[in-house]
Parts: structure tokens; sequence; C-alpha cells
């Protein structure tokens, strides 16, 4: 195959990969489209299935990492670890909307760094609703801090974002020094966030709230609280003696399962699909496409663009670039066309780019330029959402938090 | 005005009270009440929206969407708070839950109204302008209707004014006495 072909015929599969993925139709599983355009790209000579192989060798430890992180923060769920934390911040608030801001801030910014972004969103977006709602404040800053800080605050630890998994092996550092290097980016991030939110929802985060309802009655949950601390400390433990931090993240994850199990408050059918078997499948098929156009010429010219070298201009080049390709395709696909000539560069370049596929998507709230269009087109005949809003906050956000932890990530060489 | 007086209370969570305590003695005996509830549809949106930026993790499965949990918290939440307010104000009132645009949904209830009855949000750190949300900004100025605009809290004094003549900007000239 001539490489312009190649080149056009691997940037045609990426796309049909990312627009299946967008639009979803009948629902089916975003794999549906790209399994068979992995697969495509070896029949059609434009990747070597060795390369491809190779690939797939690579990304594995890191989607068992992945299904492990997955099944960790849904157990926790279950285990009642998002429940309790809010009650305890619905008490600790004492109806004052600001202390209840700050204090989803600190939960927000902990269960993501701690369990994810999918955790955030998918699991403690509705309890802190919730707890907005038992204290009769209203939600809206909240929620939002919420869809932000799943974003902003997922710089901290390579748990934090499958961007940061997918990141971390590529970049040879290890956990503890990962987390040490990105310790000040998050912690700026995360203030950004804070000062802008703060003034942005001035006329919400008005009046007093009342404990109105009696929290759902549960215990602390001792046991998941105690394995998310011992899998953490794992993590930094794990580089140090030579083991892969899947294995510790998988062993977490079982600590919680088999006394979940013994007890019937879970059933197998139920940890399976927190597993999300397909969102693996997805994330496999993705890196196979991706790196068939990486190679089919789109990954030298990444090199060329991508500025190297540890100055405070060049990182922050770097994650600038970053930040607009996550927002044109959405920041899987971006961090895995960045992430080659990135560790070329050096880990400084890697978190660098890092800092911008995770801020960035706050621009267009939905992760993408074409998640953002699609879902407009979708509404058009619907009451059209009122998303101005949110772009305002995300352009007051974005570029801010991005220089502020670009800067913090060059201060701490 | 022929007929019974039609008051609209629009109730925010934070600041409900200090509407209802501020209708209650001024509503007469045969006015017809209406308690409004208005949530921002913004905030479903905004978790959906979330939900659909992480690529390629499928659906969550029922009762599991982040959206649709806070839609039924949402509604819920709604009828206990305008039951309290019914409850504070001492007499029968027709509940109203919306959700969407806030300011045009507040807008569009008050029409045929005689009084609209809404609280300050705002920032109440520095009384001007900006002492007055967005939201409740467009309401007071496109209600079609009377508006009482109550504060929540408490009433600031007449100190809160700024000194005509700010210290720096020198001293008016002293006036001409003849």
């Amino acid at each position: 195959v001539s490489r312009a072909l190649a080149e056009t015929v691997a940037l045609l599969l990426l796309a049909a990969t990312l627009a299946f993925a967008v639009v979803r139709p009948r629902g089916l599983p975003e794999a549906v489209a790209a399994v068979p355009a992995a697969l495509l790209a070896v029949v059609l000579g434009v990747l070597p299935a060795h390369a491809a192989l190779q690939e797939l060798r690579d990304l594995g430890p890191t989607i068992g990492f992945l299904a492990a992180v997955l099944l960790l923060a849904e157990l926790c769920d279950r285990e009642g670890l998002f429940e309790a934390a809010g009650r305890r911040m619905a008490a600790a608030a004492h109806g004052r909307p600001v202390a209840l801001l700050g204090l989803v801030f600190v939960v927000g910014s902990a269960v993501t760094a701690a369990l994810s972004l999918d955790a955030t969103v998918v699991l403690l977006t509705p309890v802190v609703f919730a707890t907005a709602a038992r204290l009769r404040l209203r939600p809206k800053p909240h929620v939002y801090a919420c869809t932000h800080l799943a974003n902003s605050a997922s710089l901290l630890l390579p748990v934090s974002n499958l961007t940061n998994l997918l990141a971390f092996r590529a970049s040879g550092l290890s956990f503890a020094r990962f987390a040490v290097l990105m310790a000040l980016p998050w912690l700026a991030a995360v203030a950004v966030e804070w000062l802008v939110l703060r003034r942005f929802f001035a006329s919400d985060l008005v009046g007093r709230g009342e404990l109105v309802a009696d929290a759902p009655a549960g215990g602390a949950p001792r046991l998941a609280a105690a394995v998310l601390a011992l899998t953490l400390v794992g993590f930094g433990l794990a580089s140090v003696a030579g083991v892969d931090e899947a294995v510790v993240a998988a062993l977490g994850a079982a600590a919680l399962a088999l006394p979940a199990l013994r007890r019937g408050r879970v059933r197998p059918a139920e940890l399976g699909r927190a597993v999300a078997v397909p969102f693996l499948v997805f994330v496999a098929a993705l890196g196979v496409v991706v790196r068939a156009v990486s190679d089919a010429g789109l990954g030298p010219l990444v090199g060329r663009l991508l500025p190297a070298g540890g100055s405070p201009w060049s990182l922050l080049a770097v994650a600038a670039l970053a930040a607009v390709l996550a927002n044109l395709v959405n920041n899987l696909p971006a961090v895995l066309l960045l992430l080659p000539a990135a560790a070329a560069a050096g880990p400084g370049t890697v978190l660098a780019a890092l800092v911008g596929v995770n801020v960035g998507p706050n621009l267009t709230y939905v992760g993408s330029l074409a998640t953002l269009l699609w879902r407009r087109l979708l509404r058009e005949r619907d009451a059209e959402p009122p998303v101005a809003e949110f772009l305002r906050l995300g352009v007051l956000t974005v570029p801010p938090a991005l220089l502020a932890a670009t800067l913090a990530l060059w201060a701490l060489p | 005005m022929t007929g019974a007086m039609r008051v609209l209370l629009w109730l925010v969570e934070g600041t409900w009270q200090g509407c209802v305590d501020a209708a209650r003695p001024l509503l007469p005996s045969d006015a017809e009440v209406v308690l409004l509830h208005a949530a921002p549809g913004e905030v479903e949106e905004a978790a959906d929206g979330a939900l659909a930026g992480l690529l390629g993790r499928g659906r969550p499965g029922p009762g599991r969407h982040p959206a649709g949990r806070i839609g039924v918290l949402s509604e819920q939440a709604a009828a206990e708070l305008l039951a309290a307010a019914e409850a504070r104000l001492g007499r029968p009132a027709r509940q109203e839950v919306r959700r969407g645009r806030v300011e045009r949904l507040v807008v569009e209830e008050a029409q045929g109204a005689d009084l609209l009855v809404a609280a300050r949000d705002g920032d109440r750190s520095r009384l001007g302008p900006a002492s007055l949300g967005q939201v409740t900004r467009f309401v007071v100025d496109h209600a079609p209707c009377a508006v009482l605009l109550v504060w929540s809290d408490q009433v600031p004094g007449l100190e809160s004014i700024p000194p005509r003549h700010p210290p720096g900007h020198g001293q008016p000239p002293p006036p001409a006495r003849h």
C-alpha cells in the first residue's frame, strides 16, 4: 500500500471509530465499530500484524489496571463509601453553601485522584446532588464542581484518569515519582477551579440550608476505606518492589469483592458488568487504530509539531496543543496520538501533555467539540439546553488552570 | 381589579423562607396563592454531558445513570420544598414544579398574576448592581406584574451605602455661603 493511501485509510478508520463512539447508533457499544476498524487496519496492510500485536501487548497491563480500578470504585460504592461521604459533607457544612462547596472540592478531588474521574462522574455526582438537596441548598454550583473536578483533579495519580494510565507506562516514571511531580500541578488546577467557581456562582451560594431529611442509614464503610487506603499505599510500594501496579489494584478489588460475594451483597454478574468488558475492548481496539494512524505518517508529524525541551514556554505549548487536540477529538485518542512523540521528548513533556488532555476537556463540557456538535444536532427540535453558561465557565477556568498547572509542573523538576 | 388577588411566590433553596415570611402578613384572605419552584435544567445536562465526555464507557444500566438519578432526586426535593413552604405559609396554595430555563419559566408563570414575590440573591457583600443575580435580574426586568423583592436574611442598614465622596478623592468644595 502506498504511504499516502495508507495514511488516508488509517485516518478514515480512526474517524469512523470516533464518530461511532460519539453517535452510538442504537446504543451499541463503542467496540462494535472499533474492533472491525482495528482488524481492517491490519487486513488492508495499513498496520503490520506484528505491530498491532505489539500494541496490544503494550496496552495489556494498562487495560488490566483499568479493569481493577473500575471494579474497586464500584465495590467502594456498594460498601457505601460515597453515601458516607455525602452524610459527612451534609453534617460538616452546617447549612452554609460555601462550606458545602469547599467540602465538595475536597471530596471530589480526592475521589477523582484515588478512584478515577469515572467514579466522580458516575458515582459521586448524584450523591453530591442528594447532599445539596438534603440541606435544601441550590445544587448547581456543587454539581458543576463535580463535573469540572472530574477533569481538573485527575492529574495527581496514574489511576486518576485513563489518559494517565496510558501515559504512565510510556513515561517510564514510578508511581510515586508520578504523584510527586503531579502534586503541585494538581493543587494548582484545583485552586484555579475554586477561585473561579466561587465567584462564578456567587449568586447561587446564598442563603442558609437546613438539614431537612435524615440521611439514609448506614455505618461507616470502614472496610472500603481501609482497603482503598492500603491499595493506594500499595501502588507506591509496588514499583519499589518490582510488582506491577495492576496486581495491587486487583488485590484491592478482590479484598472487597470476596466478602461482598460471600455475604451475597453483590452478584458475580454485577461484578462482571462493573469491569466493563466492552469498554476495555474499545480501548484496545482504539489503541491499534491510533497506532495505525501514527505509523502511517501522523506520528512523525506530531513529533515535529510537539515542542521539545523543558522551558516553561515549550511545556505550555505542549499543554495547549494537547488541550486543543483533546477538545477536537476527545482526550483518549488525543493522548494516544501524542504519547509516542511526547515519550521520546521525556517525562516532562508527557506530563505537560497530560495537563492539556486532562484539564482541556472542561472547555467543551461534554469532552469534545465533536460530541458537543452531535448533541446540539440531536436536540435541535427539543428545547435546546442552556449550554452557554457551561462554555463560559470553561473559557474562564481552562486557560488559567492550564497555565497554573503547567507552571507548577515546570517549577518542580 | 376584579376577582381575588393572584400572588406568585417564586421559591428557591436557601432563600425561600424569606419570601414566605414576607408574603404571609400581606396576603388578603381570599388571595389565590401559587408556590413555584423552578429547577435549572442545566444541572442534569451537566451530569449527562460529563458522562458523554467519557468516551467508550457506554451507558450505565437502568437506575445508574447520574442524570437520571439527579432527575428523580430533583423532583422529590422540589415537592418537599413546596410542601414545607405551604406549611410555613399556613394556608392552602397551588404548587407548581417546573424545570428548564429558570428566568423564563418564572416570567411565564407570572403572567396573569398581580404580584410576584421573589428573594434577592447575588453578592450581598457589596450592595450594587451585582447584588442581584442574573436570573433574578431577568425576572425583575421582565415580570409582567408588580414584584416584591425580599431580603431573605438580614436587612442591611443605611450604613451599607458608601459615602458620597470616598476617602482619597478629595473633599467636596464647601457649600457657598451668602
